[in-house]
């Protein structure tokens, strides 16, 4: 499947912060890129004039290595000046390696992995009390999944009937060492989580009309939590990163390779 | 202790409707009325201490002021990551309720023995650490802890320890001056308040006049309060129901390093040595078996005069 221009944009955009930090988890960021997009045009409701406005959704990037993709959709919607893109983990710069929560528009710091759907559990949880109907969406890695404490927040918010919240598995299959059926296997995930008490949705995480349809069934089944296992590829956009191991993180990117980046998303048309 | 900080919860949530309670699996009986009267604000959410922590730091981060309880060691250890990022990074305002601070267990083995609670998080920027002496002073330290800003951690001691503790408000951050003296003075924390006591008067039956300092707030630190209470003494012992390494004893010894005192006073700490404490027992016994008790206190006091 070919990347439409948004997608392509959004890519050089993470790319040139990448250019200007000189280190990011770009196929991470790659690899989640259509469902920011989707999320953060057509489905999250937010104030960039007034970011902790009460009745926002509550998106918490928990896989937060892949923050490049979210800054890059935060200042797009006027979060915080494009101008902090380029200073990306610049000692006066508002943008680190991982988010926090000093920053407008991001809702939790995460970077330890299995943080957030414990804490959007209780967002999630406040927002039943509070009989608010705003929602709380969680994005978690694969790898991430490895963490007791995502399935100690499943089994939680199953036990709250909790269909305001929707955690998003971004499901890429690669790990930093190899493949997830290497590492950690999680299969049969899906099963998983339905036998954790979740609505279960699978879609393909690149699909624009797959998401969007996705996302407009939410709850998928009333008094339960909704989970969304995203099918992507790690490095999606640019053929010599994908699947690519030897890319995970990088700390020093030559010019050569900037270039190869950024001829890659061209190319991707 | 323990019935006295139920009891508080319980009274605190009536009068305000942030305040959530989270258990763990606790007793059948704990805080019966809260669930009843409260039940969408009394949660009891599983073995599960890195979910409960984060979950707490949620529902804080949404206004809500949140009371967690469950034993000491899980409550600390198992979930200190979610404490350091999602409580302390966060600010977040909830409380921590730990049964069995120090030897409580001492009848459940090692994997009870709160030894080190202390010391791990107050290497944690924004938690805050009380220790009270006793449940009178738990009365008087709990309505402090509703609109006060960020993590606090409540250390409870066994339950029905001597009321001894001096009775004045109480203040999150201040030490107590409990008794003035000239020979030395010792510095405490939590129901060793009691243990300190007895060897002041042990002591005093000798001609010995020492100062106690309590100290229910081990971080932050008062300071200000301990160099006043040292510059009058040429020997200071710290007692405490916790290792010697990090707690109360290492953080005075920084102070008065600090201040330049390292020639002109004695000083030595009291406390559960570098080791996993063996054997059962009684709280009662393995304070014995580690000296920390009133004799003991006395003769360090005295041998460091000599």
């Amino acid at each position: 499947m070919k990347l439409d221009e948004r997608s392509r944009q959004l890519r050089e955009q993470m790319i040139r912060v990448m250019e200007k930090g000189k280190r990011g988890h770009l196929p991470s960021a790659f690899s989640m890129t259509e469902i920011l997009r989707i999320l953060y045009d057509e489905v999250l409701r937010y104030n960039p004039a007034d970011p902790l406005w009460k009745e926002r959704d509550r998106f918490i990037l928990s896989k937060g290595h892949g923050c490049i993709a979210l800054y890059v959709l935060l200042a797009e919607k006027s979060f915080f000046p494009q101008e902090e893109l380029w200073k990306f983990c610049k000692p006066d710069g508002l943008l680190g390696g991982h988010p926090e929560r000093h920053i407008p528009g991001v809702e939790w710091g995460t970077g330890s992995l299995g943080h957030g759907l414990p804490v959007g559990v209780g967002f999630a949880l406040n927002a039943k009390y509070e009989k608010a109907n705003h929602r709380v969406f969680v994005l978690v890695g694969d790898g991430e999944s490895n963490e007791g404490s995502v399935w100690e927040a499943a089994l939680s918010a199953s036990k709250h009937k909790l269909d305001n919240l929707v955690v998003i598995v971004d499901y890429n299959k690669q790990m930093t060492y190899g493949t997830t059926f290497e590492v950690q296997d999680l299969e049969p995930l899906a099963e998983k989580w339905k036998s954790f008490g979740f609505g279960v949705r699978e879609v393909d995480g690149h699909d624009l009309h797959g998401l969007r349809s996705v996302f407009s069934q939410v709850p998928f089944a009333p008094g339960k939590p909704n989970v969304i296992i995203c099918h992507t590829v790690k490095g999606k956009g640019v053929k010599f990163i994908e699947r690519n191991f030897s890319w995970h993180h990088k700390s020093s990117v030559g010019e050569e390779e900037m270039k190869l980046l950024y001829e890659g998303v061209k190319n991707n048309a | 202790m323990r019935k006295v900080v139920m009891d508080m919860v319980y009274e605190l949530a009536k009068k305000d409707p942030r305040i959530f309670f989270i258990g763990s699996d606790l007793g059948t009986e704990v805080l019966k009325n809260f669930k009843q009267e409260m039940p969408a604000r009394f949660l009891m959410e599983g073995i599960s201490e890195q979910h409960l922590i984060g979950m707490a730091a949620g529902l804080a981060a949404e206004g809500k002021i949140v009371y967690l309880n469950t034993i000491a060691t899980f409550l600390t250890r198992r979930c200190f990551e979610q404490i350091v990022l999602d409580l302390c990074l966060h600010k977040t305002n909830v409380r921590l309720i730990s049964s069995g601070g120090g030897i409580v267990y001492a009848p459940l083995g090692p994997t009870h023995l709160a030894i080190d609670d202390i010391a791990i998080l107050r290497a944690v920027p924004n938690m805050t650490i009380l220790a009270p002496a006793d449940a009178e002073e738990m009365r008087r330290l709990m309505p402090a802890t509703v609109d006060y800003l960020g993590p606090i951690y409540i250390r409870l001691g066994k339950g029905g320890d001597p009321i001894v503790a001096p009775n004045l408000p109480f203040e999150i951050g201040k030490g107590y001056v409990v008794r003035e003296g000239s020979d030395a003075l010792i510095v405490t924390t939590g129901v060793t308040l009691k243990t300190a006591l007895d060897a002041a008067d042990v002591l005093n039956q000798e001609g010995i006049t020492v100062s106690i300092l309590h100290l229910p707030t081990i971080k932050p630190l008062d300071t200000k309060t301990i160099l006043e209470q040292a510059v009058k003494v040429p020997t200071i012992v710290v007692v405490e129901e916790h290792t010697i390494l990090g707690g109360l004893g290492s953080a005075v010894a920084e102070v008065l390093m600090e201040a330049g005192f390292t020639d002109s006073k004695k000083f030595k700490r009291i406390g559960i040595p570098d080791v996993f404490p063996e054997g059962y027992g009684s709280q009662a016994s393995m304070m014995e078996k580690y000296g920390i008790t009133a004799k003991n206190i006395a003769e360090t006091v005295k041998k460091l005069r000599e």
